[in-house]
Parts: structure tokens; C-alpha cells; sequence
């Protein structure tokens, strides 16, 4: 590509202009929708964030009560520590199965075994959230009483784990991608030296390819942070601080999911809801913000 | 590139179908605007709205389709709030409402469409109060699910209602209610605690009708309120008094019918102004003897005239 660059204009074919600004346009539109949902989400909900709305109330308080007669509150407390302990949960489970089975089967398992494994990984990112929440919903429920002797089991541990099933396909193809990018002759290094197989993966390509695991544990969190119908059939859909992995719980983005489509439009519920929503996008942006930074610390190094 | 086997012709191909159909997407007829369209011989009558009402409105549109060939209709759920937004912005011909429609909502209505929705009461629900069928109790008052499902309500457990619960090991009751803004949790909530009183956090806010019964039938430890034709034999309905001294009624047809049980309410429909053609012939027939047998038989209570 850099030798066609160097070429004088007259030189490219017609063709190949056409290509580059419809490809440009392509990256160029990404942004315009980021910014347009942004900016469509931020005009919903700035009219009450900005007249109204007690900020502190929203951040702190526990008490969730937007079609209360008497006294509405729009407390947010225990949707975030909801969201936040549920992924943290998911994350707990996905991260070690996710990254061990991405080491399997990028460095210890058969060519034969690995086509079979990638297969049915994909296969596992396809299956739609909405079948996970029933999953949890019925099965898992079940199985959660009868080895917990939990009273009921739509819990954070219910969600967690079906968040967990859903984000592990996409640490696992990330993090394959990432060891394999780790140039062969590490590991020929490495054996020539005489590390043993086990040695050669933690030595030397976990660190080689930091960078790409870590990629993939924040991509498998944000998917976590964003999911919302598994969550929300799946953790109880319940206000409430999260205590432990037993207690029942709701997230932001269920919230949304199950109040936007009863709330008359402009009203201060409805208004509220898309605060939610720029709430949501923050934290998104704080997230991608620290593995950015992070990133660029390993890189300094 | 040429390597790949994929030439700069072929991508151009591609890019173009791509951007064609776009174009073509663009073209197409819009038909999100009519109403019950007249430009085909048959007439699609769209109605939408509560949770609680869409299997009735499906049972309805079913029946009908089968005995006229002029009208179809179209059902689909979301919430008694969802069939009212659609009702406002003009995109059905019938809202399905187990609620009253609000002042607000009316006159948004009345203002976007330029006509005001017109009421109708197409028969009654009573919302049952639901247990676990191996819970040892049968019987509740009003009294005692206000402090249930009420703000810092007394009654957390099951022995505060007098009961050893044997297959609920921790005791705790455990509240299951309905998202906060359907129409069966506004209806539920006003019953037992008026308008002053919130119901405490912490309850399960399941989304849909169906959900709730499913739920119970599967937790012993729980309580919930549901439609009462959603009973399957995993759970049980309570028989429920306005007060402790109170006689105690069973949700049925009878109790309803002359008002003795206490949580039941009116289910609406609402047409965009006075309903003409088609949409009147179907709120006619729905209003007629037959289209009420539709409503017994799903475990609804049609209403007292039939």
C-alpha cells in the first residue's frame, strides 16, 4: 500500500479513488452514529438533568420510585452497584475460562480439536440473550435452589453466570487472536532454552500479549455492562443493594428496558430513564478510558 | 489484491449493490402511516396495548378473522402504556388498556390526532393473589398485603402471618410484583395502599403476566398478584377479605360479577375517536354475546349484561 501512495495521482485508476472514499465514508459514518446517539440520548433526558433533577439524589440514593403517587424519587444507587456487581461476578467467572480456553486452544490442543472448539465457540456467541434470560429464567433458577437452598434463583449469581456463558466466546476468539499474533520465534526462543510448554505460555507469550488480553477482558466486561434482556429475566429484576451472590438484583439497562416502553413520552420518568442512559455511556467511556491509559502504560514499559 | 482473486471490478460491484439497496429501501411504500388502509379488499385493524389483555385480544382476533373476510386484525402486547403511546401517535385503530386512561394521555391524544379516544369496558379482570401451591394458607385480607408489598411494611415473614411454612426454609416472604408503570401494578397498588402509600423495594418487578404465575409456581417461598386467568396448577389463588372480620371471597365469575371480590377491575378498549366501519363492527361483535364467551373462557369475567 505504501509503494500505490507514493505514486503520482494521474497514476491511480479511477476505481481505486472510488473505493477509498467509500471506504472512509464508511469510518467517518461510525463516528457521525456515536455522536448522533450521543447527542439524541443527551437532548431526551437535558431537560430535566439540567431543571430538576437532584443529582446527588440520583447518584446516592437507594429508593427507586418514578410512578410513585406521593413521592417520586429517582434514586440510582442500587441499579449501578447492581450493574457494577453483577459484571464484576460475570467477570470473575468468564476471565479464567475464557483466557484458559483461549490458551488451549491456541497453544496446547490438535489443529483437528481447534477447528472443532472454534466452531462451537462461535456457535455459542450465537445464541440470542433473550434465550440465556430464559435459560436462567427456568433452569437455572432451579438449579440454584435445590444446590444453594437459596428461596428463589433469580439471583446476581444467576445473571452473573449467564453472563459469564455469553461473554466467554468473545474473551476466548480476542485472546486466541492475541497469542497468535506473538511472532513464532518467541516460542522457538523459548524451547531452545529449554522452558517447558507450561513455562513458554506464562513467561513468555502472556506477557507478549498483554495488551490483546487485556483488549479482550474489557471487550467481554462491556458486553457485560451493556446486556439486557438476560439480565433482566435472569437477576430478579429487583431494587435492592446487592448483599451477595444470593441476593436478588437489578441493573441499569434493564431498568430501561422494562419502564421505556410504559412511559408517556417527555414526562419526567421517561426523561429520567434517558439520564440512565447517558450514565450508562459514561461509564462505557470511563471504562474504555482506563484500558486505554492502561494499555499505554504497558506500552511504556 | 489480484492475488486474493477478488478484483477491483468485483469490489466496485459489490460497493454498488451495497449502496443500491439503500436506495431501494428508501423507495418502498410507506405503511407505517395509514390506519386501517382501505387500498386492499381487506381491512387490517391494528390494536396493541396491555400485557394482560393480549392473549384475550389475540383469542378475539382469531374468532374474527374466521367469521368475516373483510377485516383481519393485528394483535400485539408491550403494556397498556405501549397500545396508549401507539394510540397517541396515531399508529393503531384500538389500544388495549387494563387501566383508565390518564387526563394527560387523553388530551395528548385528542391534541396529536385531532380525535379524542373513546371508551370501552370489554369485561372484567380480578387479579389473583398467587402462592406456591404447597403453601399452608388460604386466606388473606387487604390489610395484610398493604403491609406485605407496603413501605416498611410489618409482615416480612411467613410465621408474621401465623403459618409454618415448611417448604420455605428462610421464611422470608418473597414479593413478586410487575414492572412500575404496568397497568396491573398501578391498578394492584392503588387497591391496597391508595394513593399516598409506595410499595417497599426489594420485590421481584417481573415483566409480564405470564412471568409472575411461572415464577411462584416454581419458588415456595413466594407471593404475587397476577390476572386470574393465568392460574396453572403449580400455584395457588388465595381467597381474599377487605378486612379481618370481613367475609373472605375466591376469585370467580360470581364474586366478580356482583363486586364482592375485592381486586378486580375493568379492562378497556379505546378507539381513536367515535369508531366507524370496520374497527365499529369489531368493537360491536366483541361487545356481542359471542365475542364475551371469548372472555369466560380465557378466564376473564365478561360482563354482566351476557
Amino acid at each position: 500500500m505504501n509503494i500505490l501512495r507514493k505514486k503520482s495521482a494521474a497514476n491511480v485508476p479511477f476505481s481505486e479513488t472510488v473505493i477509498e472514499t467509500l471506504i472512509r465514508l464508511c469510518g467517518v459514518s461510525s463516528i457521525i452514529f456515536v455522536f448522533g446517539i450521543f447527542f439524541f440520548v443527551f437532548r431526551e433526558g437535558a431537560g430535566f438533568l439540567f431543571g430538576g433533577l437532584d443529582l446527588g439524589q440520583f447518584l446516592t440514593s437507594p429508593e427507586w420510585y418514578p410512578t410513585s403517587l406521593s413521592n417520586k424519587r429517582y434514586g440510582t444507587l442500587a441499579l449501578i452497584l447492581g450493574t457494577f456487581s453483577v459484571t464484576a461476578l460475570a467477570m470473575c467467572i468468564a476471565v479464567p475460562f475464557g483466557l484458559g480456553a483461549a490458551i488451549f486452544v491456541s497453544e496446547f490442543c490438535s489443529p483437528k480439536l481447534r477447528e472443532t472448539f472454534k466452531v462451537i465457540i462461535e456457535l455459542l456467541a450465537a445464541i440470542p440473550s433473550v434465550v440465556w434470560g430464559f435459560i436462567g429464567l427456568t433452569l437455572m433458577n432451579q438449579l440454584i435452589i435445590a444446590v444453594f437452598k437459596a428461596p428463589i434463583g433469580l439471583t446476581m449469581l444467576n445473571g452473573g453466570i449467564m453472563l459469564a456463558l455469553m461473554s466467554v466466546p468473545i474473551i476466548v476468539s480476542i485472546a486466541e487472536d492475541a497469542l497468535k499474533a506473538v511472532p513464532d520465534s518467541y516460542r522457538e526462543a523459548a524451547e531452545a532454552l529449554g522452558a517447558t510448554r507450561w513455562q513458554v505460555v506464562y513467561r513468555v507469550l502472556l506477557p507478549a500479549a498483554k495488551n490483546g488480553l487485556l483488549a479482550a477482558v474489557l471487550l467481554g466486561a462491556a458486553r457485560s455492562i451493556g446486556e439486557t434482556m438476560a439480565v433482566l429475566m435472569a437477576t430478579g429484576h429487583s431494587v435492592n443493594i446487592p448483599l451477595g451472590p444470593l441476593s436478588w438484583i437489578r441493573t441499569l439497562t434493564a431498568t430501561i428496558a422494562a419502564e421505556l416502553g410504559e412511559v408517556a413520552r417527555g414526562d419526567e420518568h421517561y426523561q429520567v430513564l434517558f439520564i440512565i442512559g447517558i450514565l450508562l455511556f459514561t461509564i462505557t467511556f470511563v471504562v474504555n478510558l482506563i484500558a486505554d491509559l492502561v494499555i499505554k502504560g504497558i506500552r511504556q514499559e | 489484491m489480484r492475488k486474493n482473486g477478488l478484483t477491483d471490478y468485483t469490489l466496485i460491484c459489490i460497493l454498488v449493490v451495497w449502496v443500491f439497496s439503500f436506495a431501494i429501501i428508501g423507495c418502498s411504500p410507506k405503511d407505517g402511516e395509514s390506519v386501517a388502509s382501505q387500498n386492499t379488499a381487506q381491512v387490517i385493524i391494528k390494536n396493541k396495548g396491555s400485557d394482560t389483555m393480549v392473549n384475550l385480544a389475540q383469542a378475539w382476533a382469531e374468532k374474527y378473522t374466521g367469521i368475516t373476510s373483510t377485516a383481519s386484525v393485528e394483535v400485539s402486547g408491550g403494556g397498556s402504556g405501549t397500545g396508549v403511546a401507539a394510540l397517541i401517535n396515531g399508529t393503531v385503530d384500538i389500544a388495549n388498556c387494563s387501566r383508565q386512561i390518564k387526563p394527560k394521555e387523553l388530551e395528548l391524544a385528542t391534541q396529536n390526532t385531532g380525535k379524542a379516544p373513546q371508551e370501552f369496558i370489554v369485561g372484567y379482570d380480578a387479579l389473583a393473589v398467587y402462592v406456591h401451591h404447597d403453601t399452608p394458607i388460604d386466606k388473606i385480607t387487604i390489610p395484610q398485603l398493604a403491609e406485605i408489598y407496603g413501605e416498611d411494611g410489618k409482615i416480612t415473614k411467613w410465621s408474621d402471618l401465623g403459618i409454618a411454612h415448611g417448604n420455605c426454609p428462610s421464611n422470608r416472604i418473597i414479593r413478586i410484583s410487575r414492572q412500575s408503570n404496568s397497568g396491573t401494578y398501578f391498578y394492584f397498588r392503588e387497591a391496597l395502599l391508595g394513593k399516598t402509600r409506595d410499595f417497599e423495594l426489594g420485590s421481584l418487578d417481573l415483566h409480564g403476566s405470564k412471568d409472575v404465575v411461572e415464577v411462584i409456581g416454581r419458588t415456595p417461598c413466594a407471593i404475587g398478584y397476577s390476572g386470574m386467568g393465568y392460574a396453572t396448577s403449580h400455584v395457588k389463588m388465595l381467597e381474599v377479605a377487605t378486612a379481618p372480620d370481613a367475609p373472605y371471597y375466591p376469585p370467580n365469575l360470581e364474586n366478580v360479577l356482583a363486586k364482592t371480590y375485592p381486586i378486580a377491575r375493568p379492562l378497556y378498549m379505546y378507539s381513536l375517536g367515535e369508531p366507524t366501519g370496520e374497527v365499529k363492527a369489531y368493537l360491536n361483535w366483541i361487545l356481542s354475546a359471542e365475542g364475551q364467551k371469548i372472555v369466560e373462557k380465557l378466564g376473564f369475567v365478561p360482563l354482566a349484561s351476557h
